[in-house]
This record gives structure tokens, sequence and C-alpha cells, in this order.
């Protein structure tokens, strides 16, 4: 066997030694069941899109799937502006029943993905605050041309993925990770060893964002040995229920360089 | 089976170990010739790189490394720019790839789309970024210039140069010059009325703008009547040239609108079809030399201004080199913009000569009747080469090509066509095939008796061609010449050349089967040098063969 196959073998079984993939357990507000988002989703069809749209963005500054509002951030704000009407009339008060309410409301915490998982969008202040501290998340993250571009980069997270997905990527980071963005070890004949972001990859050729910051690229057969992780570099810090729903909201609010 | 330990070592986040692409490496650019590291190569724009690794001994032996094919259809005119290691390359309409120059492969790709309604006269093209610092810079055919990581490919900022809904649009290489990225834009068939522009590299800021048509009040302004010069064109599509020590950028500036009817618009139509010299930290216009005033063949001076210091009539002087769509090869004194010397380099009868001062004497030709060189010039923007060594200029030409002008008059309305009537192309018989502004076909479907390249090997101090080497169809492709004296180019045939540029002796020839519309670079990895050229869809990268 040459050190080429070997270290295509190693990769492999690195990737087989780990656990089998596991939806994550029901996350966020547990009050919301699949049965309420899909009643939800029922009453947005017939009582909200018309105005708001069938992806929630048609009103200027709102974007109810990706959890974007003027001035609504809790549940119970949700509840007052369905019910009491907002815009000076123009946005009409509707009568929902109790059931209908909750549903709507788990509708939209869950990006409007009958399937998903109802997200609470917590206080964005208190996001940053953390993404910058103790969450260590600027530690690998690059936000709007600062730190570090050793992780990928997420100025323009909020205007890319759901609610659902950014909750999902802070509870169970394997699972949501881009697989493109998988983290790499290797170790060159000169027995240099590489730790870094996986870019790009092909059968002979492996590119890589080396930890260093370096673009790098590697001929396989040139390899000692070549490893890859389901796992991100650095797993987020333990958080309860109120941290990951600011960090959400945090996260919602990076909209990119425009 | 054991599992490493994911630890990434925060220490080493701390500072990039990147070397920055710093405004004085740019400087020293020829002193790097293992990079590219401006769309000409350098501020001088020649060029022309020290590399010796390849020569005319082993040119012949040179191999095949890597393609990389184009998922976009469209003559693709982009040359590369290569530092640290990571090339940088546009593709159609507005993509940044960072491609690694050993293999080929992508380590990232960042896409602007520009707006639906982006209005450009002769395709959706972008010839490449400009490099500063951590960033890469590229012009949008919506006239935006955006700010992208360098490492990631990341957008940083979009800034708005012109008016995407009066036909502003931006298709060159921008240029880095100390803090500030600069940019022209075009739009010479729509009415706009043209512009250079500076931005902050770090913020994507204004810093200076100056308008290539003056407003009223301003000197040159007296050389527009009426309404004209809001509306006269005056575009910069290619990428300038910077002498530090005179603290200069220079551009070429294009046509005046409408392109064809110059009795539409009385006057000199300052400064279309100039080369302007502007201050690199205020954008003032420090001097102009106007090559075809009150132009109606649009022979656009959007040539890159060539720079060299060479010993001219027994005296060193700083000049500037510059074979002209007009047919008109000048030399210009960079420091005042004194004219030196011009002579024709193809067959010119719109003029019949130029006086003292470099001002063409016209020769309108009548109604019916073929000007010579044609619409799509003498030569081009195809990008020239100077090899300080040969002491040669070369560039290419096309040659027996004329067109048969019908000027007309035209209205203007804002963001539409503004282009005062229109032309034929003189074929050996009435409706017979001319030449097209662009190949789309692997059949070549007319023939070299209306218009074939040239590609001429001038003498700077005389004006005089000392060889030329000619194709069969006409050229759009730019020059690379090499410390070897190896000159490289290609053509709308699909081969690539290398000739000694010395004599111009073709030592190597490779098929690439599509248009070369760009200027190949060289570079060097690991101790390897290696030739790309982008041929149809296929950027491909040559090298000697390894032992």
């Amino acid at each position: 066997m040459n050190r080429a196959k070997f270290g295509a073998s190693v990769m492999l079984l690195a990737m087989l030694a780990l656990p089998p993939l596991a939806r994550p357990q029901a996350v966020g507000d547990h009050q919301y069941t699949s049965e309420a988002i899909e009643l939800g989703s029922r009453i947005y069809t017939s009582q909200c899109a018309l105005c708001h749209g069938p992806q929630g963005a048609l009103v200027d500054g709102i974007d109810l799937r990706l959890g974007i509002f003027r001035g609504v951030a809790s549940d119970e704000d949700l509840r007052r502006v369905i019910a009491e009407g907002s815009g000076e009339g123009q946005m009409p008060a509707t009568a929902l029943g109790e059931n209908e309410m909750e549903g709507i409301i788990a509708y939209i915490r869950a990006g409007f993905d009958p399937e998903g998982v109802a997200v609470r969008i917590g206080d964005a202040a208190r996001g940053e605050e953390l993404f910058y501290g103790r969450g260590g998340c600027a530690d690998c993250h690059r936000v709007n041309g600062e730190g570090p571009r050793t992780a990928p980069d997420l100025s323009d997270i909020g205007a890319i993925r759901t609610p659902a997905v950014l909750q999902l990527n802070l509870l169970d980071p394997a699972a949501a990770l881009m697989p493109i963005n998988r983290a790499v070890r290797l170790v060159t004949f000169d027995e240099e060893v590489v730790s870094g972001r996986r870019l790009n990859e092909d059968t002979h050729t492996v590119q890589v964002l080396d930890s260093a910051e370096r673009l790098r690229s590697f001929a396989k057969a040139e390899l000692g040995s070549f490893e890859i992780s389901r796992e991100p570099s650095k797993p987020p810090i333990d958080m309860n229920e109120e941290e990951v729903a600011d960090l959400v909201a945090f996260l919602l609010t990076l909209r990119g360089a425009l | 089976m054991k599992r490493f330990a994911w630890t990434i070592l925060l220490a080493l986040l701390a500072a990039p170990a990147y070397a920055q692409i710093s405004y004085e490496r740019i400087l020293q650019a020829e002193n790097e010739p293992e990079s590219w590291l401006t769309y000409n190569g350098g501020y001088m724009s020649q060029r022309y790189s020290r590399l010796t690794q390849i020569d005319q001994d082993n040119v012949g032996d040179l191999e095949l490394r890597w393609l990389l094919q184009n998922q976009v259809f469209g003559a693709w005119q982009s040359s590369p720019i290569v530092a640290d290691g990571v090339m940088y390359l546009t593709e159609r309409p507005n993509s940044i790839m960072a491609v690694d120059p050993v293999t080929g492969r992508v380590f990232w790709k960042y896409v602007h789309t520009p707006a639906d309604n982006a209005l450009v006269c002769c395709g959706a093209n972008n010839r490449g970024v400009a490099v500063l610092g951590d960033r890469v810079f590229m012009g949008t055919l919506d006239a935006r210039l955006v700010a992208v990581d360098r490492i990631n490919g990341e957008l940083l900022w979009d800034a708005e140069v012109g008016d995407v809904n009066l036909a502003y649009s931006i298709t060159m290489a921008p240029l880095a010059v100390k803090d500030k990225i600069i940019v022209g834009v075009g739009g010479g068939e729509f009415g706009i009325r043209g512009y250079v522009a500076a931005y902050y590299a770090e913020t994507g800021e204004l810093a200076w703008k100056t308008y290539t048509i003056p407003a009223p009040g301003e000197p040159g302004h007296e050389t527009w009547e009426g309404d004209d010069w809001q509306y006269g064109g005056a575009p910069v599509w290619i990428t300038g040239s910077f002498d530090p020590e005179e603290n200069l950028t220079y551009w070429g500036v294009g046509n005046p609108g409408p392109d064809w009817n110059a009795a539409q618009r009385p006057g000199d139509n300052l400064y279309s079809d100039s080369v302007i010299a502007l201050d690199a930290d205020t954008g003032e216009l420090r001097w102009y030399f106007q090559f075809t005033p009150n132009d109606g063949y649009d022979y656009d001076a959007v040539q890159v201004p060539v720079l060299a210091d060479i010993e001219w009539q027994g005296e060193q002087r700083k000049l500037m080199f510059w074979a002209n769509r007009n047919g008109y090869f000048y030399v210009l004194d960079r420091t005042d913009g004194e004219y030196l010397l011009g002579s024709p380099f193809v067959r010119v009868n719109w003029s019949s000569g130029l006086d003292e001062n470099g001002r063409p004497i016209p020769t309108p030709q009548p109604e019916g009747m073929p000007t010579w060189p044609g619409n799509q010039g003498g030569t081009n923007w195809y990008p020239p080469s100077w090899s300080p060594r040969t002491e040669l200029f070369y560039f290419s030409a096309w040659e027996d090509y004329a067109t048969i002008y019908e000027p007309e008059e035209s209205e203007y309305v804002p963001g539409r066509a503004f282009l005062g009537g229109g032309f034929d192309v003189l074929t050996p018989a009435p409706g017979a095939p001319g030449v097209g502004i662009g190949r789309t076909n692997p059949i070549n479907n007319w023939t070299d008796e209306v218009g074939h390249a040239s590609l001429k090997a001038l003498d700077p101090r005389t004006g005089e061609e000392v060889w030329e080497f000619e194709q069969f169809d006409v050229s759009d492709s730019g020059m690379l010449t090499t410390a070897t004296d190896l000159l490289f180019t290609g053509g709308r045939e699909g081969y690539i050349h290398a000739l000694d540029a010395t004599s111009g002796d073709l030592l190597w020839k490779k098929n690439l089967g599509g248009q070369i519309v760009m200027a190949p670079i060289t570079y060097m990895v690991d101790g390897i040098q290696y030739l790309s050229f982008i041929s149809g869809h296929v950027l491909a990268s040559f090298a000697l063969p390894e032992d």
C-alpha cells in the first residue's frame, strides 16, 4: 500500500468512526408542536399572506420567515400586534382563538416550515455580547471584515439562513455544518502538519484555508495523511435556552455589506 | 483508529501569516516577477517579465499543466493577477475566482449579479481585478466597484460608481494606487459623460472624481457647443498607468458621442480620444494630449499608456508610447504631454498626417468611400508590451481594414444607444462578409483582404516597423515579453505563439482552439515558471516538463 492510499483510507475510517447523525432534540420553546405549526400555516395562508406575501417578505422592513420585524421581539409582542393591529391601521387587528394564535406564532417562529422547529428569537444586543464575549464565536468567525477567517465568515449569515437553521447550528453544529466547510488535518511528506478548513476538493487535490489564513492547495499523493471531520474545529460553548435565542437574534442582524 | 484532536491554536489566529500586497510591493512589481501584481504587470504597464526559466532554447518543450473551464459563454477578456501563490481572475459577467496557480483548482468564487438593466455595447466583458492589502477589487457591468476579502472571498463593500439607468458600466480592471482604487466608466455608445473616479480601498468612499468632459467654466469646455457636453461620451474603459515620481496617473479616453456623426457635435470635443494625466491624490488634470479631435470614426484612445524611460535624442527622458486606434503611433513626454513623434503604422486616409504639435490634418472621405483604418481601429484596447532589452514596442494591429461610415442625426435619450448613424465594413464585393466585432464560430468566413492581424515590433525612436508577424485572421490579443527575449501572444484563430522578440521568428505555437482576446501573463510558484493564456472558454497554463 502506498502512502497516498493510506492517506485516503485514514480519511474514510475517520469519518466512519463518528457517531451516526442524530436529529436534534426538540429545542427552543417547547410549547410549540408540529400540529400548532401546521395550523398556523393554514391561518397564515388565509389571513396574512395577502399583505405579507407567501414568503413573508412583502412588507417593507419585515421578513417574517427570517424573523426580521420592525418593533417586535418577543412572542408576547407578536401576540399583541396580531390581536390589536399595527402601523396606524395599516395592519388590521385579527381576532384569533388561543390555539390559532399559538399556531400562527409557531409558524412564524418555525421559519414558515411546517416540518420545522419553532425558534425563539431573543435579544440581539445580548446576543452580540455573547458573540464577542463569553461565547467565543469571534475567536474563529469573521464579521464585516473583523476577526479571523478560519471559520466561515458570518457577515451575511442572517440573510442566507433561516432562524431554524441558525438555531440548529448552535445546538448541533455537526448536523448543520456545510460539508465543504469541514475541518481538515493533513501531514505532508515534509512532516508539516496543516490544520484548516476545506474549501474545495477533488480526487487528486484538496484546497484548504489553513490555520494561518493561507490559501493552500495539496496533491493528495504527496500527503502522509489526510483526515477530515464532521465536527467543527471548536464546538460552541454550553448555552441555555435564553442565550441561544439571543445569539440567533444577533445572527439575524448580520445582513452583509449591503 | 486514532482520531486527532480538533484544536486549532488560537495563537495562530492573532496575525495572518500572509504578506499584505502593499502599495510598496506594487511599486516594485518588476523586482517580484514571480507575481503579476497589476492588470498590466506593474505601474509602467510594460507587460515585461524578468523571469528567465523559459527561454528561446526550451520554449518548444512547454507543456500543458492545467486548464480551467469557464462556465459562461462569450469572449473571456480577463487578464489574471497572481500574488503570493494565488491567482485572481474574473469570469463573465462579474465573478471573481481565487485559483491555485499550480493546479487550476478554485479556492473560492465571489459572484456579483449585475442589475437586469445593465447595458454595454459590446458584450458582458470584464478584464480583471486589482489587488491591494488583503483585498481584491472589481468593477461591474452595473457600474459598481466591489471590494472582496482576498482570503475568503467575502464582500466587504460595494460602491456605486455610476448610474446603471443611464447606461454607465465598468469593464476594465481597476488600478490600485497608494490607498485608493481608481476606475473609469464605459458607456460611450449611450451618451454618458465619462469620468475617472478614485475610492478609498478601506471604506469604499469616493476620494475624487474627474470628468473627461469639462463643465461650463472649466478649461476645454469651449470645445463643445450647447448641451453636447452633457452626453458627449468620452468613457474610460481600459486600465491606466502610474508614474510615482510625477504622482500622475494616465488614462486613455474613449470616443465622443454620438459615435459617427461628428457634425452633430462641433468642436474638438475635449477630452475625448485623448490621454489625460491626473494627479493620483486629487484627480486634478495636469495635462492632456488629444489624438483625434472631433472624431467621427469611433477612434477611442483606450489603449494602455505604456511608460518607459529611455535615451531620446541624446537625453534620458520619461516617455509614453501609444499605438492609437486612429492608426498613428505616438511618443509623448509623460511629464508634460509634449508631442515628440507620430507616424502611421497602418494605412490611414482619414488624415493626411500630423502637424508639428501632433494634431492630425483631417481628410474626411466622400460619402460612400472607405475610411482606413476601420471602426475597430488600427489597433484597440489590446495591451501592448515594451521590452527594455530589445527596446521595441509590440502590439496587435489590424491591416487592410476599412469602414464606410454612414453618419446621421441622433437624438439623445437617457440610457439608450446614441450612435449617430452606422457603418459598413469594406469588403471585396458588395455584401460579402466583412470583419465583425468578435468571433463566434470556428469557421473563418472572411478573407484577409478585409482585415488581418499584424503583430508589429516598432522602434519608438523612429516609429519604424522593425519586424511584423502576420496572421490570416485579425487579432485582439495582448502581448507579453520576457527577459529571455520571448514574446507571447495569440489571436482569434486560437493559436498561442511564442516569437523571438528580436527577430519576430516563430519559435513555438499551440492551437488552443478558441479566440484569445486577453494578454497572456507569466508567474513562478515553487521554482516553476508558468505561462497563462485564455482561449475561448479555457484558461490554460503551461510550464516546462519536470525532469
